[in-house]
């Protein structure tokens, strides 16, 4: 099994941090990983990407074309991504930003009020870990220990944090379970 | 090997520059190597290494003779417009025979180019790049632990050969973070009884030198030299093959290229096609001797690239025309997918040409 | 002096900045180009900008410009006003582009006495790459490749640009502004016309360096990054002029 998954957003948004999580996730299953950001002018004022994959095989190339899951974090990377996802992929949609629905009906859409849900655990920031919780529950790539764990050791020295962040990443987990 | 680690390429590039020894870098900020001299202003004053940002490459690379003809393992980074700057400096480098390594992660080009991963210096790196009869060792990894490893090697060969060493990446191998081990350490640099090091108690002075005035002089000198070289392409020419040994189409790639070729050749098998891979790991020398006995097994070689056609003049001498060379690559920074390899390598087992 | 005016002048096209909130490049851009309309030269002007964040600046200047090798625009500038002596030719360049790896090019223009104009865009720091340290980054100033702050020590003090060409004969005008508030703006301004004036009449070469912001880089919100500028760059790097032509009034 192949996970090719694009996380797009936003610079700020924290899509980067998530691609990254979820990789290290993997490594610690012994699975075989690849993490690969846009990078440079594209990243001033719009939108940051990186593209994730996690496979039982080594890995060949590290860029996506066709991705089997999708997690939009604002407008303008719905329009970008949206279009390229495989047939019966999985399209993670921050709806709190985002009022437009999946134009396709051959993906399986999750809509995740990742701000709202942020907001309400009293912290904006964790918004993104939200959504992390909701991509991990819909692909099943990784697991959620796995990801605490890969969380613990990136954030070794703030271990403040991990409480935090392991209720967002429940709370997205939940939306997505409860479907 | 230690715990597996994840790191960003241009980082784990700097990471082994430490376990391999190097104490001394130099360098100017460039996209996409950046994150490596930011590695290294962080990572030596930690082990008592000095960072020093130089006002140009020109500088750098400059800085770089100084220290290296001084007896230290030394390296500098840049990417394509930076490693323009610096050839005169790599020529001086290799007429006077002092080891360094040299990180370009490639960019597209020409010119200011793009910022988007290339690997449009392949001439330049592997056929002289500044002036004279000289080469540089070429080393040209295709993952992060490669990074790693060829990292360590090159320290290891510059200083076998008073050489310099390139290695030779791209923005996206930088970019990229995979998972790493780092081994313990390095093969200790050798002594080196003609660095500068200031008399101490020697009689003869020592001197670091490419001008050799008189031309017999500097003829014995090229000699020297080309020996050397040979020696090198004797000794350091390395690859690998995948499933080349029923291929009927060979396909020919190194670095990031030939991670998408990997996948295309996967998915030709998958649909019957017998396809296989070959994958230089030194670009210089180029595995010549390797590559030429599959011309007489495939019917076609096609070299991926990202540059309108750089290795495959390579390719070409190789297979010498016992079969057809075809070349697809992607220019300006863009890279190419599986799928359009497969298209390709379709095209060319159906007997429709490749482009 | 006239009036700094809001509509936009015919020396810009009209397309938005693509420059960070609070990034004084918009603003430096802006006082150039209505100096060029003001003094009627759009048509003679080639400007002449080398790699930093305003590396697109041809995307923004109305009139011919050239995109040179980093650190080499003066150089650039050089060869085309040997071409066009009567054109009107101005070189806009960052910190590290002029202080650092064009440090040989701007020198010997100026001693050259070369009858260009150039706009240098100081932030202390190297925007475009992602915020390095440049020769005019600050003691004690964090950057990414001054992680544990600038050490002297180590690195030398930053280099004072203006005080060091004043002491080139070539140099004719030599000035140091801020665009941080609306009275330095006019100021700023006054100064980068006078140094196209001198260029102008023959005299020799001029440059008027510009303090300014990088707030992404410094890590500041827009307000801060003016703050930090006042507190801490303005009394290394004090306003003023430090040359100018006899016989050319202040
Ligand atoms: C030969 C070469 N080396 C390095 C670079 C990368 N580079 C582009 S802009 C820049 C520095 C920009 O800093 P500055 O001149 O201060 O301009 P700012 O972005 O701060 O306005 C560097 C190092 C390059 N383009 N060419
Ligand atoms: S990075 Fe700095 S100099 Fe560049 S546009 Fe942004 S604020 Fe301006
Ligand atoms: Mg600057």
């Amino acid at each position: 099994m192949t996970h090719e998954i694009v996380m797009a957003g936003f610079g700020g948004q924290g899509v980067m941090l998530m691609g990254q999580l979820m990789t290290y996730a993997g490594m610690l299953e012994n699975k075989q990983v690849s993490w690969m950001p846009s990078y440079g002018p594209e990243m001033r004022g719009g939108t940051a990407n990186c593209s994730v994959i996690i496979s039982d095989e080594p890995i060949g190339a590290p860029i996506i074309t066709e991705p089997t899951a999708v997690v939009a974090m604002n407008l303008p990377s719905l329009d970008k991504f949206e279009p390229a996802l495989r047939t019966g992929g999985i399209l993670i949609i921050n709806s709190s930003l985002i009022e437009q629905k999946a134009k396709r009906s051959d993906v399986k859409e999750y809509r995740v009020p990742s701000n709202d849900i942020a907001s309400e655990l009293g912290n904006l920031k964790v918004a993104n870990m939200v959504v992390l919780g909701a991509i991990i529950a819909a692909t099943k790539a990784v697991s959620q220990e796995s990801v605490m764990q890969a969380f613990a050791k990136m954030f070794a020295k703030k271990p403040g944090l991990l409480e935090i962040n392991e209720k967002a990443i429940k709370r997205g987990a939940a939306l997505v379970e409860g479907k | 090997m230690a715990e597996k680690i994840l790191m960003k390429g241009n980082e784990a590039i700097g990471e082994a520059a430490v376990v391999a020894g190097c104490r001394h870098y130099f360098g100017y900020p460039i996209t996409p190597q950046s994150e490596l001299i930011e590695y290294m202003a962080k990572r030596l004053p930690q082990v008592d290494g000095v960072f020093l940002q130089a006002e140009s490459e020109i500088a750098a690379i400059n800085m770089v003779y100084g220290a290296a003809g001084a007896g230290a393992r030394v390296m500098t980074s840049s990417s394509s417009p930076g490693i323009s700057l610096k050839q005169e400096g790599i020529s001086y480098i290799a007429g006077a025979e002092l080891p360094c390594v040299i990180v370009n992660m490639v960019r597209g080009g020409p010119g200011l180019g793009s910022i988007q991963p290339g690997q449009c210096d392949y001439f330049q790196a592997t056929k002289g790049g500044g002036h004279g009869d000289y080469h540089n060792i070429v080393l040209v990894p295709n993952s992060v632990q490669e990074l790693v490893d060829y990292t360590i090697l090159a320290f290891e060969l510059a200083d076998k050969y008073r050489n310099p060493v390139m290695l030779l990446g791209d923005g996206a191998l930088g970019q990229m973070m995979e998972p790493i081990a780092f081994p313990q350490g390095a093969a200790a640099a050798p002594a080196k009884p003609w660095a500068t090091t200031g008399l101490r108690g020697r009689k003869e002075p020592n001197v670091i030198n490419s001008l050799h005035i008189q031309a017999p002089d500097l003829e014995k000198h090229n000699i020297h030299l080309q020996a050397k070289y040979k020696t090198i392409r004797e000794n350091e020419t390395r690859w690998e093959t995948y499933k080349t040994d029923d291929a009927e189409l060979v396909l020919v790639a190194y670095g990031i290229s030939a991670r998408v070729a990997l996948s295309a050749m996967e998915q030709a098998r998958a649909a019957g096609m017998k396809v296989g891979l070959f994958r230089p790991i030194t670009a210089w020398p180029f595995p010549y001797e390797a590559l030429a006995p599959l011309a007489g097994k495939a019917k076609a070689f096609l070299a991926v690239e990202l540059s309108a056609g750089q290795m495959v003049e390579d390719v070409r001498l190789a297979v010498n025309g016992a079969s057809p060379v075809y070349h697809y690559g992607r220019l300006g920074g863009m890279i190419c997918s599986p799928k359009e390899v497969l298209g390709e390598v379709t095209k060319i087992m159906q007997g429709k040409e490749g482009k | 002096m006239a009036e700094i005016a809001f509509a936009r002048p015919e020396s810009l096209h009209d397309v938005p900045f693509h420059y960070c909130p609070g990034c004084h490049h918009g603003i430096i851009h802006r006082l150039v180009a209505e100096v060029i309309d003001e003094l009627k030269v759009r048509d003679r002007t080639i400007g002449v900008v080398p790699v930093g964040c305003s590396v697109l600046a041809y995307n923004y200047f109305n009139f011919d410009t050239q995109e040179a090798a980093h650190g080499r625009a003066p150089a650039t500038a050089t060869g085309v006003k040997r071409v066009h002596p009567d054109s009107v030719v101005f070189t806009y360049q960052g910190d590290g582009d002029l202080a650092s790896i064009g440090c040989a090019e701007i020198v010997h223009a100026a001693a050259r006495g070369e009858k260009i104009t150039t706009v240098f865009v100081n932030n202390a720091i190297y925007g475009m790459t992602g915020g390095q340290m440049a020769p005019t980054t600050l003691p004690e100033q964090v950057t990414v490749t001054s992680p544990y702050g600038r050490d002297p020590e180590k690195v030398g003090m930053p280099i004072r640009v203006c005080e060091m060409l004043a002491t080139l004969d070539g140099a004719k005008f030599i000035a140091r502004v801020a665009v941080n508030n609306p009275a330095n703006m006019a100021k700023a301004k006054a100064a980068i016309k006078k140094a196209f004036e001198i260029q102008m009449s023959g005299l020799g070469f001029a440059i008027v360096e510009v303090l300014s912001t990088c707030p992404t880089n410094w890590g500041m919100t827009p307000l801060e990054a003016v703050a930090w500028l006042e507190k801490n760059m303005m009394p290394y790097y004090p306003l003023g002029i430090f040359k100018t032509p006899e016989g050319v009034a202040k």
